[in-house]
């Protein structure tokens, strides 16, 4: 019987450690470059993510925080207003009594009680460990429910085929989806599209539960409303000027 | 026993019958079809009236289908014997209507393809997921409790599976009811009195089924419903109608005296358009004032073609007042910014308008259809048919 030849062993056992090395390292980096959550590691309760939203800074007419939501997350009109998503939309408010006008944009609270997912009978519709409330698209079955449910009316229906989607944020129809606070960007430690688009600088997100965030701090320091107070959600995003 | 006395349909009007169902039942697994494949862009349906006409109908057949059972909890859990031969039909038709039901809200999902889904992952939270188990527990212990009516030799568990079958039935309704009594978010909804309503709308609805059904089956069969058990029957639909009539006076009388409710009031009551129309037409008058009058009035409350009409009108007053409280309830805008008027590219702050289309149509009658099409070949191939001979020498109902 020959004698086995270990050096070629050795050598394509080193070879292929090298190779993965390689290959893992340039990501293990970049993720430690970005502070980001691992993928693999769950989401911790111990950030609670919201919005605080300045009325006073936000200018009627003004959209770019519509069309950041829209560009990052792969939807646009269809033609079909009634039946096209809306994650993010500005609402123009009139005081009935004295006139006096806000414009605000609009989207899931992400409640730390939300309705939607009390409602939803698959448990599709979630609250991540870190407060941003979501829908499973694998398990959603299209019901609705929770669109009945949500007093913010921040869901939408999927009612058609779309194409040209981001790869990120899939969308299918027959589901229901929602501003999802840009989970995906928040995952590599940066902020949502639409904070980041607006020029007036009339949105700010930070951690709820971290008392030295810029958005505790102002929610500590100004008076600020949750939409709907009156229902008790305890809402993530939060408002100032109305 | 007379067992003579369970005829059958005859043969031309059987077929005759399931050809026409058969026709409405495929033209709405058609539109199901065509909604599956082209997405709810084709109904009438949007992001802001999420639930159309399917769920009207649904709800209409799941309220009817518990609420039909009542004729056989009546004979079992109370021994009232008028009732008690009934009790098959009534079981019959009970699963019937549920089956038609949920068949046009499981095709009416924005994923049917995922039934398995709905039963594998359950939310326990939701009422939705509870009805599933109300549904399927209803499904079972109606089909032994009709073998049990059925079988001689299970006759004696009949009245404690019937009881069963009754508390079950009143739970099923409170489901259903609580799935809009539990929406906080929308001024229509979001009322514990709403699964009570939704339990005497169902013996409403569900006797005005049973009457029709009931007048069809012995016409066909060439049979005479004896005068004191019709008098009784609609009698007994005439309670539910005015039940149904306090529940609705409820309703809106609470609503009104909220600040905060009376522009809702407003809009179902006075200038909500088609929902006032078909809220004072279609389900106060039509629906069940001129039921009243036809059931109580001491000539024609004694013919049988007028309480078919009864029931006809009661039935159409029971849709009337599901589109006012399904469709209504959403086409009124979301009170978001209580004291502030708001408007949006999402239609904050306006009335939301909907046209039903014709696959959702379709798809409701198709779900009618399967009902219609399982007690046709029920009755047919087994004696579901009140047989009232063995009530002779005795006093109905005692």
């Amino acid at each position: 019987m020959s004698k086995v030849d270990n050096s070629r062993r050795l050598f394509i056992g080193a070879g292929a450690a090298a190779t993965a090395g390689l290959v893992i390292a340039p990501g293990v980096t970049l993720l430690d470059l970005a502070h980001a959550r691992p993928a693999g590691e769950a989401a911790s309760s111990t950030k609670r993510w919201g919005l605080l939203i300045d009325s006073s800074k936000c200018a009627t007419g003004c959209t770019d925080c519509v069309t950041a939501c829209g560009k990052e997350n792969g939807f646009g009109s269809t033609g079909h207003p009634e039946t096209d998503a809306q994650w993010i939309r500005k609402v123009e408010l009139k005081e009935i009594k004295s006139g006096n006008s806000h414009s605000l944009p609009m989207m899931c609270q992400h409640c730390a009680e939300p309705p939607c997912v009390d409602v939803c009978p698959t448990g599709a519709s979630f609250k991540r460990a870190d407060g941003i409330v979501l829908v499973d698209r694998h398990i959603c079955i299209g019901c609705r429910y929770c669109m009945m449910a949500c007093p913010y009316k921040a869901r939408s229906f999927v009612h058609e085929e779309h194409e040209d989607q981001n790869p990120e944020v899939p969308r299918g129809k027959g589901c229901v989806e929602g501003c999802t606070l840009c989970v995906h960007r928040i995952d590599r430690d940066q902020q949502p599209a639409c904070v980041e688009s607006c020029k007036e600088g009339a949105m700010l997100f930070g951690d709820l539960n971290d008392p030295n965030s810029e958005i505790s701090k102002r929610i500590a320091t100004y008076a600020t409303t949750q939409v709907r107070a009156d229902l008790g959600l305890n809402t993530g995003v939060r408002y100032q000027g109305i | 026993m007379n067992f003579e006395a369970f005829r059958k349909i005859e043969n031309s009007v059987f077929y005759a019958l399931l050809g026409v169902f058969g026709l409405i039942a495929a033209a709405g697994m058609g539109a199901a079809y065509y909604m599956e494949s082209h997405g709810h862009v084709v109904t009438g349906m949007t992001n802001q009236i999420v639930w159309g006409m399917p769920h009207v109908f649904a709800i209409f057949l799941i309220v009817a289908a518990s609420g039909v059972l009542n004729l056989a909890s009546l004979g079992s859990v109370f021994g009232i014997k008028v009732y008690k031969v009934r009790g098959m039909l009534s079981g019959l038709l009970a699963i019937a209507m549920l089956a038609g039901g949920l068949t046009v809200l499981m095709l009416d999902l924005g994923r049917s393809d995922r039934l398995i889904v709905a039963m594998t992952h359950l939310n326990l939270t939701s009422v939705f997921a509870l009805n599933v188990f109300l549904y399927t527990g209803f499904f079972s212990i109606v089909a032994v409790y009709i073998w049990t009516m059925m079988d001689r030799k299970m006759h004696d568990y009949s009245k404690y599976v019937g009881f069963a079958a009754f508390i079950w039935r009143l739970a099923l309704t409170t489901g259903t009811g609580a799935i809009f009594a539990f929406l906080v978010a929308r001024q229509a909804y979001g009322t514990a009195l709403l699964p009570p309503m939704f339990i005497i709308m169902s013996f409403s609805f569900g006797l005005a089924v049973f009457l029709l059904v009931q007048t069809a089956m012995f016409r066909w069969n060439n049979r005479k419903l004896d005068p004191t058990i019709q008098r009784r029957l609609k009698n007994l639909l005439a309670v539910f109608v005015a039940a149904v009539l306090y529940f609705t006076l409820v309703y809106h009388m609470t609503n009104l005296y909220f600040a905060k409710q009376t522009a809702f009031e407003h809009f179902i009551l006075l200038n909500g358009g088609i929902y006032t129309t078909l809220f004072w037409v279609g389900q106060i008058l039509l629906g069940s004032l001129l039921p009243l009058a036809i059931l109580f009035h001491p000539e024609m409350g004694r013919k049988c073609n007028w309480v078919i009409v009864a029931s006809l009108l009661v039935i159409f007053g029971g849709f009337a007042q599901l589109y006012v409280l399904l469709i209504g309830g959403q086409a009124y805008p979301l009170s978001i910014f209580p004291g502030y008027e708001a408007s949006s590219s999402f239609f904050d702050g306006r009335i939301n308008p909907y046209n039903p289309s014709l696959p959702e149509f379709l798809l409701g009658f198709g779900g009618i259809a399967i009902a219609a099409l399982i007690t046709t070949v029920a009755v047919r191939v087994l004696p579901f048919l009140p047989d009232d001979s063995v009530l002779h020498g005795e006093t109905v109902g005692e």
